[in-house]
């Protein structure tokens, strides 16, 4: 049998690998009988969606809170750039 | 055929600079490095500017520069991590399961959807913060494959790891940055009842 620690490395590996099928079945069979480690299935799907999300989110507009390149670091670029033509 | 728009060398900052500095921020969340990043990007882009086939936009071939810059530096941090000491923020082992490897201390309810929380800027806020918190060798891990959608075997030559050390260290990385947002997000929002 394995132990909910088994299947919260278990549920990490399958987001990465695909497991055995005897694996697989083992940590469905959990999952049917663990409702902490089910919820833990689902945080861990929440938490990749996260941060696909953020990284969707980069292709919005210009963030005016400050996410940009500072005005100090625009005029270093535009300085090294002329420099090097 | 119609070529992709090419500005010039001294537009550049000004048209794709805040993109490429949100795009490496995200990625490293250190500004004085990223910015570091974001002129060697141009500068190896100037540079390469005769052989650019312009085929894909400028856009992408900028993105395309940045993405080496930072594996780059992911592979220098590597190495810099890679000391007998190792970082002193890597984790004790984890205390919520018993010894028989059942639970002791159970994920909590979260509640709530994906669509309105992914609404909300300060969970990411706490999210970037969460992940900021973990050593650089999980947070780096988890960034090339979450964040950057790298695959494992890519992953493994620019962290210099085994596919079976580096399924640790996500898993690690996961579980360290599910209780973060439970301690600082979840739990907290159940408290204030949103």
């Amino acid at each position: 049998m394995l132990s909910c620690k088994d299947v919260t490395r278990l549920l990490s590996e399958s987001m990465d690998t695909s497991l055995p099928i005897g694996r697989r079945i083992g940590v469905r069979l959990h999952l049917l009988m663990c409702g902490f480690c089910a919820r833990y299935e689902r945080q861990l799907n929440l938490i990749r969606g996260a941060a696909r999300h953020l990284a969707a989110v980069e292709e919005m507009p210009v963030d005016p809170s400050g996410g940009n390149l500072s005005e100090e670091a625009k005029e270093r670029i535009r300085k090294s750039l002329r420099n090097n033509p | 055929m119609e070529k992709p728009e090419r500005a010039d060398p001294s537009d550049w900052v000004d048209r794709y600079g805040d993109y490429l500095f949100r795009y490496a921020m995200l990625r490293l969340r250190d500004r004085s490095a990223t910015e570091d990043l974001v002129q060697e990007t141009f500068l190896a882009a100037l540079e390469s500017r005769r052989s650019f086939s312009g085929e894909s936009s400028e856009t992408t071939w900028l993105i395309g520069i940045l993405k080496h810059k930072i594996a780059d530096h992911f592979r220098r941090q590597a190495r810099e991590v890679s000391l007998p000491d190792g970082d002193p923020r890597d984790p004790p082992e984890d205390d919520r399961f018993d010894a028989t490897g059942r639970w002791s201390n159970g994920p909590t309810e979260w509640g709530g959807n994906p669509a309105d929380l992914f609404r909300r800027k300060e969970f990411f806020d706490q999210f970037t913060k969460c992940l900021s918190g973990l050593s650089r060798k999980h947070a780096n891990a988890f960034t090339l494959r979450e964040i950057e959608g790298a695959d494992t075997g890519e992953i493994c030559k620019i962290l210099n790891v085994t596919e079976t050390n580096l399924w640790v260290i996500l898993h690690r990385a996961r579980m360290l940055l599910r209780r973060c947002l439970e301690t600082r997000w979840f739990d907290k929002s159940a408290e204030r009842g949103s």
